[in-house]
């Protein structure tokens, strides 16, 4: 046994010569613009300081391309040592299979409980009372990015909410500004649309109709008045000729177009082209209707893999994933809000300081992937794209289908 | 000793050991993996599968689905558009081909060039060539024609003849090819007797040498037909189905539902769909093709 156990030593060393004890953890993610990347390097280079090695196994092409990747991975026996979600129910499968770590303990250990604001964050993170994930930030969709001179080109001041919007649109026209800039992808539609929800008929109705199923609620009155609204945003895109979120932002930049409705990650884009919170861009945290933000976000999910090494290293991921500092330099870079109410962001933008005031009010909701499974957004998605890009589909019928996604989902 | 008659099972003995891995393999993947597919699409099976029986449920919801449907004429427009036309301009680019022209090799290269290319990149070329802003629409209107309007791709009553044209670009070639090579397997005696008899070039195409071409007609059909159903890249890459369903197709529909949206019942019940079709197509003609000929 001797000799076997020397042998085995002597191979370690020479092929782990640089760091003896270094346990290397693959890690995979779909954050590969530039400023995601620059994001997750603070990660790695956190991670890398505790003696372990982070190898990043980054999958280009957004969540829609890395998640069949992802799970294909977990279920062909092959897990990565870490990988990221949004939480929600995007993992609950793969949690109730039993292929994901339990990490209750480093939770407890580090009083996650105590420190995660909003709490909701971590309960999209349980299951029957254990915790599965270390959520990292929180990205929000209610956001309205407005051009300055779009606005000063047509001569109407910028609004300040989305009926102002709505009424300034034909003076933008004229001016030749397309008036809201909007991508052809799918989930650009059903994104806008769940926003509209949100901010006109309220967070309370979008709970209930996606967290219970309402029918009754989606069939309703205040969700006519969305639908009212949708039909608008639909005439404003008309001539929006393109697919991509970021080709829609970029029209915003340039003065192209008035505005887009997208998620706060659009303030990355604004960031790389030099524009200024307030003078060269202004944004609507919920339309400039309501004050809300959702609490949706990334979390990385541990699978259980059957080596003590990679497990230790895990969790000392897990943790270091939600130290102040980590938070903070990882946040920053990635234009989202931290996961704790107890740091500091005095470097953020007026953009990024509403949002986190907002938070600090309490004004958050639920992300639509905490309450939907994949399933009942891609239908939604199906729904809001045919809606968005054809004309001819009235808002009753648009509401008559939509109750029936709503009847039929888990 | 008399000779015992060889048992015929164990004739050609080599030959079937080494036919055996196919064998398994076609039993095995190709038809295992089938009927497990169509059992599971009977359950409610999530991310991952469960035997779950639900019945037709996932049925009733495919054919009420809007996408669905839409895909499914997607399929069968572009499908008997891109049939007819990649058989009849590969067809006459071959006649013409055939007239014994100079520099026969340099057009044929030419010509089955786009084929060399995959769809992916096919997809993205066309994308750029039919954008308004930078393809053909700007050039036009560069020369000063400023009213010219050439934007199929984001026009839900066009975006299907935009796919069109990027996938007739790319397989004509390739029909051309075979049809070619069809045209040479026909005995230049029947020419010369044709000749003799003074009858018309036209003519001895048409009834004599297309119908004696019938076994490269039915390759030809064949691998169209085939790629036809399984139109995925092209419409990923250059539209992904869009402007908003109006060019989704049924392969789309299974990826998105199996991958995306967590929900592989959904995507086996559309999948089998999909092979329900093809079924419908292939047992008549595999009957008329191959079951008739036993008796004749």
């Amino acid at each position: 046994m001797k000799p076997f156990k020397l042998a085995t030593a002597l191979v370690a060393s020479v092929t782990l010569p640089a760091a003896a004890f270094a346990t290397e953890l693959d890690v995979t993610h779909w954050w590969t613009s530039g400023g995601e990347a620059a994001a997750v390097a603070e990660m790695a280079t956190a991670f890398d300081a505790s003696g372990n090695k982070w190898v990043d196994a980054a999958i280009a092409g957004g969540g829609s391309t890395a998640r069949p990747i992802i799970v294909s991975r977990i279920l062909g026996g092959d897990p990565m040592g870490a990988f990221q979600f949004n939480h929600g129910r995007q993992a609950e499968e793969l949690i109730e299979a039993g292929l994901l770590r339990d990490i209750t303990a480093v939770a407890e250990a580090e009083g996650w409980k105590d420190l995660i604001n909003p709490p909701s964050l971590l309960d999209a993170c349980t299951l029957d009372g254990k915790i599965y994930c270390a959520p990292v930030n929180i990205h929000s969709w209610q956001w309205l990015w407005l051009s300055n001179a779009a606005f000063e080109k047509a001569g109407v001041p910028v609004p300040a909410n989305w009926e102002d919007y709505v009424a300034s649109a034909p003076k933008l026209r004229e001016a030749g500004i397309l008036p809201l800039a909007l991508g052809g992808q799918a989930w650009q539609s059903a994104g806008l649309f769940n926003v509209l929800m949100a901010t006109i008929a309220g967070p309370d109705v979008l709970a209930k109709i996606y967290g219970e199923g309402d029918a009754e609620l989606a069939a309703g009155e205040d969700m006519a008045r969305v639908f009212v609204a949708a039909a608008s945003a639909r005439d404003m895109s008309r001539g929006s000729n393109i697919q991509d979120w970021n080709l829609a932002t970029n029209m915003v930049i340039t003065g192209q177009a008035g505005g887009q409705i997208m998620g706060d990650w659009a303030q990355g884009e604004f960031a790389v082209a030099n524009l200024v919170a307030g003078e060269d861009y202004t944004c609507l945290p919920g339309l400039g209707v309501r004050s809300v933000i959702s609490t949706g976000g990334d979390a990385f999910y541990f699978p259980v893999i059957d080596d003590p090494a990679i497990t230790a290293a895990q969790d000392v991921l897990a943790a270091t994933l939600l130290k102040p500092e980590t938070q903070v330099a990882f946040n920053l870079k990635k234009g989202s809000l931290p996961v704790r109410g107890d740091v500091n962001l005095e470097a953020a933008n007026d953009c990024m300081k509403k949002g986190l005031e907002i938070l600090a009010a309490g004004d958050t909701m639920p992300d639509v992937n905490m309450l939907n499974t994949e399933d009942t957004n891609n239908q939604l998605n199906d729904l809001f794209v045919q809606f968005f890009q054809d004309g001819s589909i009235t808002p009753e019928a648009a509401q008559a289908s939509f109750v029936r996604i709503v009847e039929t989902k888990d | 000793m008399a000779l015992r008659r060889p048992n015929p099972l164990f004739r050609n003995l080599a030959a079937k050991a080494a036919a055996v891995p196919m064998i398994l393999a076609t039993l095995v993947v190709f038809l295992g993996g089938t009927i497990w597919t169509v059992v599971h699409s009977f359950t409610n099976s999530r991310l991952l599968p469960r035997f779950n029986w639900v019945g037709f449920d996932q049925y009733d919801r495919l054919w009420e689905s809007t996408r669905w449907i839409v895909s499914i004429q997607n399929l069968m427009i572009y499908g008997s558009l891109s049939l007819v036309f990649s058989v009849g301009i590969g067809l006459l680019l071959a006649i013409l081909m055939d007239q014994k022209i100079r520099y026969e090799d340099t057009f044929r290269t030419i010509m089955l060039y786009p084929f060399a290319l995959s769809f992916i990149v096919t997809g993205l070329v066309w994308q750029w060539i039919l954008n308004p802003d930078f393809g053909i629409q700007s050039i036009v209107r560069g020369l000063g024609w400023e009213s010219f309007t050439f934007n199929p791709l984001h026009d839900p009553q066009l975006v299907l003849y935009g796919l069109l044209i990027a996938g007739l670009w790319q397989g004509t070639g390739f029909v051309m090819c075979l049809m070619l090579a069809g045209l040479r397997g026909i005995d230049e005696d029947i020419w010369k007797a044709s000749r003799v008899d003074g009858i018309p070039a036209w003519k001895t195409y048409l009834l004599i040498v297309l119908p004696m071409m019938r076994p490269v007609f039915i390759t030809t059909l064949v691998i169209v037909a085939a790629g036809i159903i399984k139109l995925y890249d092209l419409v990923v890459a250059q539209t992904s189905g869009g402007p908003g369903n109006a060019s989704q197709v049924p392969a789309m529909y299974v990826y998105d539902y199996m991958f995306q949206a967590q929900n592989l019942g959904q995507g086996f019940a559309a999948s089998t769909m999909m092979l329900l079709s093809v079924l419908i197509v292939l047992i008549p003609w595999a009957y008329l093709e191959f079951g008739g000929r036993k008796h004749g």
